[in-house]
């Protein structure tokens, strides 16, 4: 790991850099604790955690705003966080309450809240990008100013959807970023395999727009070409596509036995997590105390206890809504 | 004769006809070095080897395309699509290429493919995740959907499926994959695509069913026979070509018919069948053909919205008694 900092990181205050802490400290302790609810059998359905990945998301949507709309994946969960989505309402969301985002009706696997641009967590792989095109191109027609932001993974990357929403972001110049968040996997389909390609970022000369890849346990490292990406994007420059590297902590979904790979997450958690490098790096540069930092542990904790416990409490919905929300008119 | 599993049966009939006949071979995300998302293809690679076990990029429409290809240059290609879900990324291929190619080109080449994927809701996995359009295949010429509900039909009907020269679309179903039923040791029954069979004889009304809701079907017709209530119970086991003639020969002998079906009521499966029945025995019914489906939204997670969605023994068991109390049977 290196003790230097990158340029824009310099431009980053003490408010903004605990914000990403903490964002990144919530997403990461969020998916542990729905990691144990899920081992004692009260959380159903798929879930699949982003733990691991947590800069990737945070130090995208560092730089969005209420204009700015994401589209996310199964793995969605940081993406909502990191968009400024309630935790409360996730929480109670992945256990069906009725006071979830979605009322209960999407799950885990789709949550979502228009209210903060979060176009939806997608059960479908590569069913997003597209819909990030339209997004975008929704902002430039209103000109809101407002960019798109497509996260997808390495499996999605070689969907159809996903080339064709790249080439048509380029075509009609519309204001995305893509961000291919490569964990190594899609399941147990090592990406090394699936991707013809040196990288996912190779690709992206291809469809006539920029390519970099970012080590993705660096926050600084993905605020930066985020940055770049970003501007670029609402000056009227066109896509960019992103590829952050990095592992996923947990298995595909809560309950995958992981045949598929050995040592590469215990290793990736002792030498390159991005919360332990973040805290090293503003410490060492005397950016912010470990106080501070504790600090925002544990107020984090006592929020996620609160999001479990008033989840637990919440009333479930009933039979009377199955019909609600399924039309606007019918 | 002996007792395996729907996900025993399945695997068993792929690995013999993998051995029969070398131009069999399997494609599909997550089938060779992860086994099967429902490990329908437990050892499967280890057996035959990359060249015959074929896993893919997440690429619905490519991978389904490509297996098209090689079935009209001679190959015998079975794909897994992980859930029938997924199917609507390949659908283009399926019902574009898949479906056309021997009438369109006036019979020059077969697709003697199979595109086998569950269905079913149920597990809590949302609206994306938990549905029944096998409707969608059935309704187009030139594709053949076959829904075994047992372990014993999993197993001659994949064989036939495999060996039939047409395009097969072979649904299976996540509720389904554990349940244990007797198949024949001898390993070489091939059902007759087409046939859907009566599953259990009875005398006053006709319950007809497929896949899921033909094993319901017959939980319906063993409560009711503590009340002595005799009910036929029909599992269409195809849904093209559909088995008119049982289904009618039934109802002609009972009088009344309910249909149990997992996917939408409109234009649903059992509006084909209802359809059937009026054009067929409409002398003969002493009720009206109702129909019990699933909700008509997309499937909540939330379990309690899940339950009141899907359809049940009960709500079955609901629908029959009101049948037999038009008939003018007092059921209770
Ligand atoms: C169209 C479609 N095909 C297959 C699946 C099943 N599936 C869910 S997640 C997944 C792997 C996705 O891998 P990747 O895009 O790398 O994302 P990751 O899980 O690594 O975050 C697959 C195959 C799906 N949900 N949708
Ligand atoms: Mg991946």
């Amino acid at each position: 790991m290196t003790e230097t900092l990158p340029v824009t990181a310099g431009v980053l205050d003490e408010r903004r850099l605990l914000d990403a802490y903490r964002t990144m400290r919530t997403i990461r302790m969020f998916e542990e604790r729905v990691h144990e609810e899920f081992a004692t059998g009260e959380i159903p359905g798929f879930v699949h955690l982003y733990a691991g990945e947590e800069a990737s998301a945070t130090g995208v949507c560092a730089h969005l705003d209420e204009r700015d709309a994401i589209s996310s994946t199964h793995r969605g969960h940081g993406h909502c966080i990191a968009k400024g989505v309630d935790v409360k309402a996730m929480m109670a969301e992945i256990y069906g309450r009725a006071t979830g985002s979605c009322h209960g009706k999407g799950g885990s696997m789709h949550i979502a809240d228009l209210s903060k641009g979060m176009l939806g967590a997608n059960g479908i792989v590569g069913g997003g990008p597209p819909l990030i095109c339209g997004a975008a191109l929704a902002a430039k027609l209103q000109n809101t100013g407002g960019v798109g932001v497509a996260f997808f993974g390495d499996g999605a990357s070689n969907q159809g959807t996903t080339l064709e929403a790249m080439n048509l972001a380029s075509v009609w110049n519309v204001p995305v970023v893509f961000v291919a968040e490569n964990n190594g996997y899609a399941e147990a389909t090592a990406s090394s395999w699936s991707v013809a390609a040196d990288s996912i970022a190779d690709r992206a000369p291809a469809f006539g727009m920029p390519g970099v890849t970012v080590d993705g346990f660096d926050f600084f490292a993905v605020y930066e070409a985020a940055g770049e990406a970003v501007e670029r994007a609402r000056a009227g420059g066109g896509p960019t596509l992103i590829e952050v590297e990095f592992t996923r902590y947990f298995g595909h979904f809560e309950g995958d036995q992981q045949t598929y790979r050995t040592d590469e997450v215990a290793r990736a958690r002792a030498e390159r997590d991005c919360l332990r490098s973040f805290r090293a790096r503003v410490m060492d540069s005397g950016l912010l105390s470990a106080e501070r930092l504790d600090e925002v542990d544990r107020e984090v904790a006592l929020l996620i206890d609160r999001a479990v416990a008033e989840a637990k409490e919440a009333p479930k919905p009933t039979a009377a809504d199955l019909e609600t929300d399924v039309y606007i008119s019918y | 004769m002996s007792v395996i599993t729907y996900r025993q049966a399945l695997r068993e009939t792929l690995r013999a006809e993998m051995h029969r006949d070398e131009d069999v071979f399997l494609i599909g995300e997550e089938i060779g070095i992860f086994e099967g998302s429902y490990k329908i293809t437990e050892g499967l690679l280890k057996e035959f080897g990359e060249r015959r076990v074929r896993d893919t990029p997440i690429a619905e429409e490519g991978f389904v395309g490509t297996a098209i290809g090689a079935a009209m240059l001679g190959l015998r290609p079975v794909v897994e699509l992980m859930t029938i879900n997924f199917s609507l990324l390949a659908i283009d291929q399926i019902v574009n290429h898949a479906a056309k190619i021997y009438g369109m080109f006036g019979g020059q080449t077969s697709v003697p493919m199979v595109i086998r994927t569950p269905g079913g809701g149920g597990q809590q996995l949302g609206a994306t995740h938990s549905q029944n359009i096998e409707l969608f295949y059935s309704f187009v010429p030139g594709l053949k959907v076959l829904a075994p509900s047992t372990p014993g039909d999993a197993a001659s009907m994949l064989r036939a499926a495999i060996r039939d020269d047409d395009p097969v679309l072979f649904l299976e179903n996540l509720g389904l994959y554990n349940s244990k039923g007797e198949v024949p040791d001898d390993g070489d029954q091939v059902a007759e695509i087409g046939r859907a069979a009566v599953t259990r004889e009875g005398s006053d009304i006709t319950l007809i069913g497929y896949s899921r809701m033909a094993v319901v079907a017959q939980q319906v017709a063993e409560k009711l026979a503590e009340d002595d209530i005799s009910v036929e119970v029909v599992d269409l086991r195809s849904l093209r070509p559909l088995d008119r003639e049982t289904i009618v020969e039934s109802v002609r002998k009972t009088g009344s018919a309910v249909i149990a079906e997992d996917d939408w009521l409109t234009y649903g499966i059992g509006a084909e069948i209802a359809a059937t029945i009026q054009e067929g025995a409409f002398d003969f019914l002493d009720a009206p053909v109702r129909r019990v489906a699933m909700a008509e939204v997309p499937l909540p997670y939330a379990k309690p919205l899940e339950t009141a969605a899907l359809p049940s023994v009960d709500s079955v068991i609901t629908a029959v008694k009101e049948t037999l109390n038009a008939v003018g049977r007092r059921v209770g």
